[in-house]
């Protein structure tokens, strides 16, 4: 299905001898943002590990792009940035930024673009030590965007980001979206992000609640805004397993 | 980007992250010259010192290499980048060779440094060609960067890879014929020695400073040189994409 950029069906991962993904399956359409909503210690890194193809998964199937998850075609076409910042913390941005540009073959002045996307002119040449916490994110995210991939996998790209900078990196995963086709995967615990996604998937326990457009689920649910209608998902849920 | 690129472009960041770290820059190049000086001092006897400069020149630049890339690599484990490189194009050997490149790069220099200095200020009276000795500190420096790749695979913190310093170095010097010459040991110590490649790095050592690239000289050099080609593709296999 060369329509679907992500297809994962009954998905099974197991973690420390405990089973944390059971068997999940879903779709993300090419070109658009998935949102990927749930409570803490849910399995939401789990499920972008699973896609990115770096996750030891114990069962179903995960498919990117038409070929298996973490295949070697697709090493260039998948952009990753993980939960926590992964730079190395004794070369500056540019440095950073430069080494990984060589490794996925992308162009030289691919660095300066990123650097301009992710708004970290300034602190470019600081080593990554030095860095706030934001800063850092946001190098960080600077190496999923290398080069031209066709999916981006971004675990909590906006933790600890200010409302303006938050509305930007927004304004740009848009723009990726509907301007280059690029299909995003994009973890988040801010309700004001779920609701500009184009699809949510709201996770519990390792498992799928809802996958739905946030329009739907607020009118399905009934609730006035993303996060009631999320907090009555789950007490649904919890009502039904109790009885 | 082919892999000989990948792995020389990661031998230049690896370098630079090395120019931004000036102390372990000064560590690495000075420690085995210093402790070398102390010896000399130590000892006072230009003869007792001239039949340890081989074991030293064998031994500092296996640990020192040793230290540094089994510390280097996990960190790369724990701080991710290893995760976001294996997600890359990047093959598990283009990272291996790239360390094996800056720091063998690194080893160049430090046993330089050792060597000019030993054979000017501290009058080390070599008897034979300069190069054999070069020749096997180089491969040993090669053998001690593979060894902690190796070991960084079964490390979980810098300190437990700290740890494993000891573990292979006490071993390879007690029966690498240091204290007691090899054919003096218990038959069962000797064949451990055997299998240890600082005992072959340690007699080609004592072989080049003696007569120059004679005898056993190759063999030796090859014993080592083959150990490290063995520990790289062993720890290139401890290199996973997917972990649990
Ligand atoms: N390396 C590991 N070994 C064992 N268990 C793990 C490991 N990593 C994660 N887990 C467990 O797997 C479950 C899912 O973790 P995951 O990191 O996917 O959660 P998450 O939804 O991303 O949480 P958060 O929002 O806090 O980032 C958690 O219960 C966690 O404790
Ligand atoms: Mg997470």
């Amino acid at each position: 299905m060369m329509s679907c950029a992500v297809a994962v069906r009954d998905l099974r991962v197991e973690r420390g001898r405990r089973q944390v993904l059971h068997g999940v399956s879903f779709e993300v359409p090419r070109g658009s943002v998935l949102g990927l909503i749930g409570p803490s210690g849910c399995g939401k890194t789990t499920l972008m590990r699973a896609v990115v193809g770096v996750q030891t998964v114990a069962g179903g199937t995960v498919t990117v792009l038409g070929e298996p998850a973490g295949g070697p075609g697709l090493r260039t076409k998948v952009g990753y940035s993980t939960q926590s910042p992964a730079v190395y913390d004794d070369l500056t941005v540019t440095e950073n930024l430069a080494y990984f540009a060589a490794v996925l073959g992308a162009p030289k002045t691919d660095v300066a673009r990123v650097v301009a996307e992710v708004g970290l002119e300034d602190a470019a040449g600081q080593t990554a030590r030095t860095l706030s916490g934001g800063q850092k994110s946001r190098a960080s995210l600077a190496v999923a965007l290398l080069g031209a991939p066709e999916l981006l996998v971004l675990d909590e790209p906006t933790v600890g980001l200010d409302p303006v900078l938050r509305n930007e990196l927004w304004g740009l995963f848009h723009r990726l979206a509907a301007g280059r086709g690029v299909t995003l995967m994009v973890s988040s615990h801010v309700m004001d992000e779920a609701s500009r996604c184009d699809r949510l998937l709201l996770m519990r326990e390792g498992e799928i609640l809802a996958d739905d457009s946030p329009g739907t689920l607020r009118d399905r649910t009934g609730a006035a805004d993303l996060e009631a209608a999320f907090l009555r998902l789950i007490a649904d849920r919890e009502a039904v397993s109790d009885r | 980007m082919s892999s000989a690129q990948i792995t020389l472009a990661t031998a230049k960041r690896i370098l630079t992250q090395l120019r931004h770290d000036h102390r372990t820059v000064a560590l690495m190049v000075l420690v085995p010259t210093l402790v070398m000086i102390l010896l000399y001092y130590v000892i006072g006897d230009q003869g007792s010192f001239d039949a340890w400069t081989p074991v030293l020149l064998c031994v500092f630049p296996f640990l020192v290499m040793f230290l540094v890339t089994s510390i280097a690599t996990l960190r790369e484990r724990t701080t991710g980048t290893l995760e976001r490189l294996m997600a890359s194009p990047l093959g598990k050997l283009d990272l291996l060779l790239g360390y094996g490149l800056a720091f063998g790069l690194m080893a160049v220099v430090q046993v330089a440094l050792v060597l000019s200095v030993s054979l000017t200020w501290l009058g080390f009276g070599l008897g034979a060609p300069l190069w054999p000795l070069v020749v096997v500190a180089l491969c040993n420096a090669l053998l001690g960067t593979a060894l902690g790749l190796l070991c960084s695979a079964f490390a979980r913190t810098e300190f437990q890879a700290v740890q494993f310093m000891p573990v292979v170095m006490i071993p390879q010097l007690l029966l690498g014929g240091i204290l007691v010459p090899r054919d003096q040991m218990a038959p069962v110590l000797e064949w451990i020695s055997n299998v240890l490649p600082m005992s072959y790095a340690i007699e080609a050592m004592k072989l080049a400073a003696a007569a120059g690239a004679e005898g056993d000289f190759w063999r030796d050099v090859a014993v080592v040189a083959g150990s490290a080609v063995l520990a790289l593709v062993l720890g290139a296999a401890t290199l996973r994409r997917r972990t649990p």
